[in-house]
């Protein structure tokens, strides 16, 4: 007999790998750093989630402590990843990082002008 | 509604040296206790009751637990097509938000949800500029999601 919570434990499991791979992949078929950002930061989050879930699960059904610090990481991981893809993403935009082919481009159009001022008197500074 | 969190839990630990039981327990009947007397005297407060935006925060991320996932059935569609029929561009959006952490919050859940990346915040904090993996149908739909995502923030905040 397969307990139910061994069903869940192998599932979550499962399911944060086959996300993890997808993210991997991803960063090989994608052809620019942008898509490769949305990527990176949904499937290598939702794969990492459920993985700690899954060792929530096990370790509070197998051995019966409820481990904390897992669930912190779950917190984090969540809080972060956002922050870091849009971070690399801004920071290629600003180095002039060319898109793919992209069909409608506002940022280039009207707030590169006003920040590309501001960075000469960064640099003059 | 910082101070009706301390009013709440003052009137919790009032109970207890009432009761003179020192107990989880008793905290918590307490804290109901409380609970409904302070929604009895809400006109008093300058804030509104402060279970609503509780309420609102809790919904607001189960929302986004659920957009996470569709986020994420999306780009596999997109990745593990035979063909990558994509079409992606920057579009500016422009947001009626104020104050910074709520200008952040709503750069993380759009970030996490289907298709779209926050690349840039203009300086005056109006504009988010914002990558979409599919431009045609990402343009409309995208933006009635960040509407509601909009008003969700604005339910908690208000």
């Amino acid at each position: 007999m397969i307990a139910i919570n061994e069903i869940f434990v192998v599932a979550f499991a499962l399911i944060g790998a086959f996300f993890s791979i997808v993210a991997a992949l991803g960063l090989i078929r994608l052809p620019d750093i942008y898509t490769r950002a949305h990527a990176a930061s949904k499937s290598a989050t939702l794969g990492v989630m459920s993985i700690l879930i899954s060792v929530i699960i096990f370790f509070v059904t197998e051995e019966g402590l409820f481990s904390s610090r897992t669930f912190l990481g779950i917190l984090f991981v969540l809080t972060t990843a956002p922050i870091g893809s849009h971070l690399i993403a801004r920071a290629a935009y600003y180095s002039d990082v060319p898109l793919w082919k992209g069909s409608v481009q506002d940022d280039l159009s009207k707030n590169k002008e006003h920040v590309m001022p501001k960075k000469r008197v960064n640099r003059d500074n | 509604m910082p101070f009706q969190l301390m009013l709440n839990a003052f009137l919790a630990v009032l109970w207890m040296f009432l009761s003179n039981s020192f107990t989880t327990s008793s905290f918590i009947v307490g804290y109901l206790l409380g609970l409904i007397a302070m929604f009895a005297m809400r006109r008093g407060f300058s804030s509104r009751f402060y279970l609503g935006p509780v309420i609102a925060l809790v919904r607001l991320s189960i929302r986004f637990l659920y957009e996470l996932v569709v986020a994420n059935i999306e780009v596999l569609a997109v990745i593990l097509k035979p063909r990558l029929d994509i079409q992606p561009g920057i579009f500016a959006y422009e947001t009626t938000l104020k104050k910074n952490w709520e200008i952040t919050l709503l750069s993380m859940l759009i970030t996490l949800t289907p298709g779209t990346l926050v690349v840039d915040i203009s300086d005056d904090n109006k504009t988010l500029y914002i990558h979409a993996l599919h431009m045609p149908e990402a343009d409309e739909a995208v933006a009635a999601i960040r509407n509601s995502f909009e008003k969700a923030i604005l339910e908690v905040s208000r």
